[in-house]
């Protein structure tokens, strides 16, 4: 059941936040332990929240699943973790909590993801793993491996996900749902475990266009306890979701169908574009020439700033201290080693090297540089095409293990989906086909919408064309 | 940009990271292919391009100046690995003359 026919059915008396609180609870029970999307849940917790839910608000009485780095009130707040896993409790709500239950909603489960959001497979987190519900011996994406694969199990309705260089959009297209990552500045990222400051944004993974709509609906707007979000309205995300996209001017990017793209990604995203032409849309060729280096960009300043957010858990205010050390350098240097797994390592030291003295201007002073080429080639793009159409990422979901011990292999898969978060602008992702990959069969496929900053509302009505 | 050598444990001293010999010879490889890889940054004119730090189009933000409520001491031990009399808990810093 999506949300908005689940919404529809407590307004007509037909169901209970209760009824579907227990309904959740008897689908984790039968499937999850397969999937393994969930870290935790409390049942009890959501039920009261549940008895005194406002039906009449617009999210009144519905569980959203919430990604384990988003702080909710007396929870836990893994990460996917050890460091935070042992015995943390939030002790304050997150802004997208306090936003989704001031609309009426009830936050009703962690979920798995990749650790501190390091990854594109949910492989990083420390805790456990997480499975496509299409095919069990494959990834579900990540980071938000655990939101996706619960809105595709149909363990959870919505869920909200982060994505720092495509971590809600590349979970959503393997796994074959809806994933939004909205403009830096719409959603306030209080709360939620700061990965890279200048690229991290919360957004929906939900079973429908319109589903995603609600949702950002709710969470979106100005917070003054996030001094990079927006004080500027929000639209109504709903009058436009059906307008269409007659008249449109859609840009294919060819730096975004070269070498390396899955001949039945393809097809399933050249079909979706068809389609969009069939209903009126004009379709235009355009050109990033940036796009080769936004890889490299990327990881030169994801994890610069990942090294410098990252160093508050230092084992003294929260998380695991090791025992018995030495002095209090070495509490530091033991903590940090026990605590953290092989993919935040690497990218604390990557960011740390990146940042030292004689390095600096080579990598990261140099990486902000290209970052401007790359959000100006959006910029240029935008003033000829209305929206920019492209693959989520180059395969549908590979199997669990196959890029261990090669992490760049693993980070040139986040092409077409970085450059987004480098250039703050709206990206989602739209299931659009499945198609057979490497021994599996029927494996679900994305289409990108990209479009300018807070362009949200052009990109769900593009996105609804395709859906229906 | 030259060679892509990084000292890693040189630099995970920096960062405050406590690294076995497994994980240094594990971690050296797969860090200079990932810095090899950036060097293609180097091939890139970039004379006279202003850099961007993050992409939202506000500065400076101030919040105004009042006291507000916080999180109580409470709140707050109640996540400290190790506490006493109303205050976090560490190995002695200060050392003896």
């Amino acid at each position: 059941m999506t949300l908005a026919s689940l919404r529809r059915q407590l307004l007509a008396g037909d169901t209970t936040s209760a009824a579907i609180l227990h309904h959740l609870a008897g689908e984790i029970a039968a499937r999850d332990s397969l999937t393994g999307a969930y870290l935790s849940y409390d049942l009890e917790a959501a039920l009261a929240e549940a008895a005194q839910a406002d039906l009449s608000l617009p999210l009144g009485g519905i569980p959203i699943a919430i990604k384990d780095n988003m702080n909710v009130r007396g929870q836990p707040c893994t990460c996917g973790s050890k460091i935070l896993a042992e015995n943390y409790r939030s002790p304050y709500d997150a802004t997208v909590i306090r936003k989704l239950r001031a609309a009426g909603a009830i936050p009703f489960g962690r979920m798995n993801q990749d650790e501190f959001a390091m990854g594109s497979a949910t492989e990083n987190s420390a805790l456990q793993t997480t499975r496509n519900p299409h095919d069990p011996d494959r990834i579900p994406g990540g980071s938000s491996g655990g939101s996706a694969a619960a809105v595709a199990d149909r363990t959870a309705i919505a869920a909200l996900g982060s994505d720092t260089g495509g971590s809600v959009r590349q979970p959503a297209s393997h796994c074959g749902v809806v994933g939004l990552k909205p403009s830096y500045g719409r959603v306030s990222r209080y709360g939620l475990v700061a990965f890279a400051s200048s690229l991290d944004q919360i957004g929906p993974l939900t079973q429908t266009v319109e589903d995603a709509a609600l949702v950002l609906q709710a969470i979106a707007g100005f917070d003054p306890l996030d001094s990079t979000c927006l004080d500027v309205p929000v639209p109504d995300y709903l009058t436009c979701l059906h307008a269409g996209v007659h008249g449109l001017k859609l840009g294919v990017p060819k730096e975004y169908f070269g070498e390396g793209i899955d001949p039945g990604v393809r097809n399933n995203v050249e079909a979706a574009i068809q389609k969009l032409a069939a209903q009126g849309a004009e379709i235009v060729g355009i050109s990033l020439p940036h796009t080769a280096h936004a890889v490299a960009t990327y990881y030169v300043i994801a994890p610069a700033e990942a090294s410098s957010n990252l160093s508050r858990f230092d084992g003294i205010r929260y998380g695991h201290r090791t025992a018995n050390p030495a002095d209090i350098l070495n509490l530091y240097k033991k903590s940090r080693d026990e605590g953290f797994g092989p993919e935040v390592k690497r990218r604390i030291i990557l960011g740390t090297y990146v940042l030292s003295s004689g390095y600096y201007d080579a990598y990261y002073g140099r990486a902000q540089k290209v970052r401007t080429l790359i959000r100006r080639d959006f910029e240029a793009a935008f003033h000829q095409v209305d929206a920019i159409l492209s693959p989520v990422a180059p395969t549908p979901a590979r199997k669990i293990g196959t890029f261990a011990n090669d992490p760049l292999h693993e980070y040139l898969s986040d092409i077409f989906t970085l450059s987004a978060n480098l250039a703050g602008i709206p990206g989602i992702a739209v299931p659009c086909g499945t198609t057979d990959f490497d021994g599996g069969t029927n494996l679900p496929v994305g289409l990108q919408i990209l479009g300018p900053h807070l362009g949200e509302a052009k990109l769900l009505q593009i996105a609804q064309a395709v859906e229906v | 940009m030259s060679h892509s050598h990084i000292d890693v444990r040189y630099v995970a001293n920096l960062a405050r990271l406590e690294l076995s010999d497994e994980e240094v010879a594990t971690f050296q490889p797969q860090l200079e292919a990932i810095l090899h890889h950036a060097e293609a940054l180097s091939q890139l004119d970039v004379t006279g391009i202003e850099p961007t730090a993050h992409p939202a189009p506000v500065f400076d933000r101030m919040r105004a100046d009042v006291p507000h409520q916080s999180l109580t001491p409470d709140a707050v031990l109640h996540n400290a690995p190790d506490q006493a009399q109303g205050q976090i808990r560490v190995p002695k810093v200060v050392t003896d003359a």
